[in-house]
């Protein structure tokens, strides 16, 4: 067998090489952060600016205007800050607890092929999407009787996403360990003081997550809203937003700008607060 | 204060047996030890008594009271977890009073309560922290205040002080030991650190494959150790033990590959009772009670030098014997230049002798 | 080690009814619907929306008549499109970039970090229509940002979504996505013990090495949920409609955007649920090869 010679590097070109490795460093990492940040440039002007321009350039004069516009549109404010949130937190309640009392029972019962069951739910729920199954729940909310209601677009968006809000949710419950309901056993705690004075609290910061999760997809939601409500005085921001079109499909540029920023603004706001309480990061579990 | 028994209790998770027909009775006020290897079946028996586990086979008793089918919270337990298991979204103070709290204790009471054990475990500085908040010493503590604030029938304690760093250790195992002797409870304790369960225990109950094969007073689990298992998971480092025969032709004597060990007239008559000529046996010899030599011993051992350890006031020194290692426990001063081969004797009354199956001898 | 319940068995199905209604009222429920629907002509309004009558496989011969197939706007050519967008944005684009860009910050904390994944997060998380709008104008033919970079250093300006609706759409999506999997792969590698990379550095092994011998070796399970995942939420992803509309001229009619019309434009839900249909068993393809990956990930682990 042979050996490799390797002739150590002298301190000149260990100098270089690092040099060379900063320069690479900092030419990608700009690259990178240009591709992400060059499409949200104009979004982030245009709103201040009078001019309905597409090309990007610093306002002048800075203004207010469009939003003062934008506020006087009843329809679409309403659509922000009453249907938006209507629909965003009546479905973050409904999946966050549920999920929660769903998740408890399968981290904490003997429950048999409880594995086998989260991962088949969210893979039977990656099977049957929105998109794919639009027409038999379009169907079934004329059947309920839910059409053109609040109600409607809540029980669809929790029915989707409450399969993926149980595997975070058992993950957490799950990292979680029993000795902490167990001393409370021991204690003399009964079953549902040890979930309610025990579990409930700790397990409250994986509940703020998947309740912020659930918000956030809610809030950004498009088809479902699109499809299933037709009262313009129940739309949500997704929808309503598009009130600043033409006619022809052309959005009134400086108005759907402010707008957007304003849409935007709670799912930002939301974003910091969890990248600030808990750091935004993956459990363990989605790995495989 | 309670009596504990086990009547051939028996703990199932599928096909395998966790705990295999377990007797005891541990007596009001006695502190017991289960010790063992990791899977023994020792955690799991205590989280029988504290009805953690659901017997699958025979029965339990605390006191006069049979608990087999008794939930958790109506046994009246106090226990401290392994992770202590303080709750994060509590103070120091509520956590401990949270066995009054559901006992419906009025506020005052738990109050005065708490502070008291609180004083008592010198944790009474600390009752408006949270758990994240305090050092681990004290979060065990805590989590023993908290087993104890309702003065419950029995104490159980499942390694309690595993997560300490080893300072610490020494330090909360002598004041555990003092609690105990001041309150007086009957306590179950389970470790696999036979440091801890001599220093503790009034008796040591030695577990493996989920059954019990030895209990008693540490010192005799130690002098006296009931089978082979229980030699070699005593003591630090644990007993020699060296195959052989028994030889009665002759001079009695045990003849192993490398070894003669002629036996004392007493070992002889306990032998000749319970064993034939030619049966194979463990003879067994603690590293303490051998000594080196500078010159070859008759009925002693010897056998080139494997290796030498010193561990500070003391010393290890193993030398390989046929084909097994004999390790001897010197004081470092003592330690001689040592030649190539090593001679070793010992004190023929330390000897112990195990049938082939690991049972105990008596020889004395 | 099986261990006693916290819960008991009964409270244990309670706690998991709640959860348990919304999953079969919202997902059992319409998969087993659709299937029916697609064997009718039902319609919104009309004689059929009441008494929707049996009409067997013509949905689906529909779907498949080979004479038009694949002519625009037919669901051959939906299809292609949808596989070209799914292969170029979510398996080529999302995943490749989101490895990238772990591997590029891997052991790199600070700011820059820092600041490029925010961005990237931000790129995710941003509403649909936002995002939608933000790039209809950063694309657009003349002014948008894109073009005004391009003409600065002299390159053609092209009108993105009227010349290159496709390869609009395709960058778009992997803009929009790749957050995930790079989020996925970052703690994938955070998840590596340190040592083996030590060792490897020990014994003298190149970056490139690293990557090949250790890195993806250790994180293959999480490329294949990557991979898995993307597919199947940029198969389902309904977006491109809210950039190009399925257009110009159904260049960009990818099957969910063909469902909707289907079904919505022409409120003929008989063929919009043969649609649904096919795409449900295309989702289930994609799920059941992860699953069978996985079981043979786990045999040899």
């Amino acid at each position: 067998m042979t050996r490799a010679t390797r002739t150590p590097p002298s301190q000149a070109q260990r100098a270089a090489r690092f040099v060379l490795g900063r320069i690479t460093f900092y030419v990608g990492s700009s690259l990178f952060a240009a591709f992400f940040v060059l499409p949200l440039l104009w979004l982030t002007v245009a709103p201040f600016s009078t001019l309905a321009n597409l090309d990007l350039r610093l306002p002048d004069p800075w203004s207010l205007q469009n939003f003062e516009r934008v506020f006087e549109n009843g329809f679409a404010i309403r659509a922000l800050v009453q249907n938006s949130m209507i629909q965003g937190f009546g479905a973050m309640l409904l999946v966050t607890l549920t999920a929660t009392l769903a998740a408890y029972a399968l981290s904490r019962a003997n429950i048999p092929g409880t594995t086998a069951i989260t991962y088949g739910l969210v893979l039977f729920s990656s099977v049957v999407t929105g998109t794919a199954a639009m027409v038999p729940i379009f169907l079934m909310i004329v059947q309920l009787g839910l059409i053109d209601t609040h109600l409607g677009v809540i029980l669809v968006f929790t029915g989707g996403l409450l399969p993926a809000a149980v595997f975070i949710m058992r993950d957490f419950v799950d990292s979680i360990p029993r000795s902490y309901e167990e001393s409370a056993m021991v204690a003399g705690a009964s079953s549902w003081r040890v979930f309610r004075d025990i579990a409930l609290p700790i397990v409250r910061p994986g509940m703020m997550v998947v309740g912020v999760w659930a918000f956030v997809q809610v809030w950004g939601g498009f088809l479902i809203p699109f499809i299933l409500l037709r009262d313009a005085d129940k739309m949500p921001a997704s929808v309503a937003i598009y009130s600043f079109y033409t006619e022809a499909g052309t959005p009134l540029i400086t108005l759907t700008a402010a707008y957007s920023l304003l849409y935007t603004l709670p799912v930002l706001l939301l974003y910091l607060f969890v990248n600030w309480r808990y750091g935004f990061r993956f459990f363990g579990g989605i790995k495989s | 204060m309670a009596s504990v028994t086990f009547h051939d209790v028996e703990k199932a998770f599928g096909t395998v047996k966790a705990v295999d027909g377990v007797n005891f009775t541990i007596t009001e006020g006695e502190f017991v030890c289960l010790l063992g290897p990791s899977g023994c079946g020792k955690t799991t028996t205590l989280r029988l008594i504290a009805g953690l586990e659901k017997a699958t086979g025979g029965n339990i008793q605390i006191g006069d009271l049979d608990v087999t089918h008794l939930a958790a919270k109506d046994r009246d337990i106090g226990m401290v977890f392994q992770d202590y298991a303080l709750y994060p979204h509590m103070t120091i103070g509520e956590n401990i009073g949270y066995p009054l709290k559901v006992r419906n204790v009025p506020t005052d009471a738990r109050a005065t309560r708490i502070g008291e054990v609180a004083k008592n475990l010198q944790i009474d500085k600390l009752l408006e922290r949270r758990p994240g908040e305090i050092s681990g010493g004290q979060q065990q503590r805590t989590s023993v205040a908290r087993a104890v604030v309702h003065e419950p029938q029995v104490f159980l304690f499942d390694e309690p002080l595993s997560n300490l760093d080893a300072k610490l250790r020494l330090e909360a195992r002598s004041f555990l030991k003092h609690l105990q002797r001041e309150v007086g409870v009957t306590a179950v304790y389970v470790t696999h650190d036979q440091a801890e369960a001599m220093a503790l225990a009034d008796r040591i109950a030695v577990m493996n494959e989920g059954r019990i094969v030895q209990m008693a007073p540490p010192l005799e689990v130690y002098h006296r150790p009931g089978t082979t298992f229980v030699a070699n998971f005593l003591g630090s480092p644990p007993m020699n033990l060296l195959p052989g025969k028994v030889a009665l032709d002759g001079e009695p004597r045990f003849v192993g590959e490398a070894f003669t060990i002629p036996m004392q007239s007493h070992v002889e008559t306990a032998v000749r009772q319970h064993l034939s000529d030619g049966a194979q046996v463990t003879v067994g010899i603690r590293p303490e009670h051998l000594d080196l030599s500078q010159d070859p011993v008759s009925g002693g051992f010897q056998g080139p030098l494997y290796a030498l350890e010193t561990l500070g006031p003391e010393s290890l020194v193993t030398l390989k014997v046929g084909d097994e290692l004999l390790t001897v426990r010197i004081f470092s001063d003592d330690a001689p230049q040592l030649a190539d081969t090593v001679h070793a004797a010992f004190d023929p009354e330390k000897l112990h002798v195990f049938r082939e199956n690991g049972e105990r001898i008596p020889v004395e | 080690m099986q261990r006693r319940p916290i819960l008991s068995l009964p409270t244990g199905a309670l706690f998991m009814l709640p959860a348990g209604i919304f999953i079969v009222a919202f997902i059992l429920l319409p998969f087993f619907w659709i299937a029916a629907v697609s064997f009718t002509n039902r319609t919104l309004t009309g004689r059929t929306a009441v008494n929707p009558e049996f009409v067997g496989l013509d949905n689906y011969l529909r779907l498949f008549d080979a004479s038009r197939f694949l002519n625009s706007g037919e669901f051959g050519a939906s299809l292609l499109i949808t596989g070209q967008f799914v292969f170029f944005s979510a398996i080529i684009g999302q995943a490749f970039l989101g490895l990238a860009l772990a591997w590029f910050f891997f052991n790199r904390k600070g700011w820059i970090q820092n600041t490029v994944t925010t961005i990237a997060i931000i790129a995710w998380i941003m509403p649909d229509v936002v995002v939608a709008f933000a790039w209809f104008a950063f694309l657009n033919g003349d002014g948008g940002t894109l073009n005004q970079i391009l003409g600065f250093f002299g390159l053609p300006t092209p009108d993105w979504l009227l010349d290159l609706p496709l390869v609009s759409v395709i960058i778009f999506n992997i803009w929009r996505g790749t957050a995930f999997s790079m989020l996925l792969f970052s703690s994938a590698l955070g998840a590596i013990p340190p040592s083996y990379l030590e060792t490897a550095n020990v014994v003298g092994a190149s970056t490139w090495q690293r990557l090949r011998d250790i890195i993806l070796p250790m994180i293959r399970s999480h490329i294949v949920t990557a991979l898995i995942l993307i597919t199947l939420w940029t198969f389902n992803t309904f977006t491109p409609f809210l950039l190009t509309g399925g257009g110009p001229s159904y260049q960009t009619e990818v099957v969910s955007i063909y469902t909707y019309r289907t079904a919505f434009q022409f409120f003929r839900f008989g063929s919009g649920a043969a649609v649904g249909m096919v795409m449900m068993i295309i989702n289930l393809g994609f799920a059941l090869v992860y699953l069978s990956l996985l079981r043979t990930q786990r045999r040899s682990a």
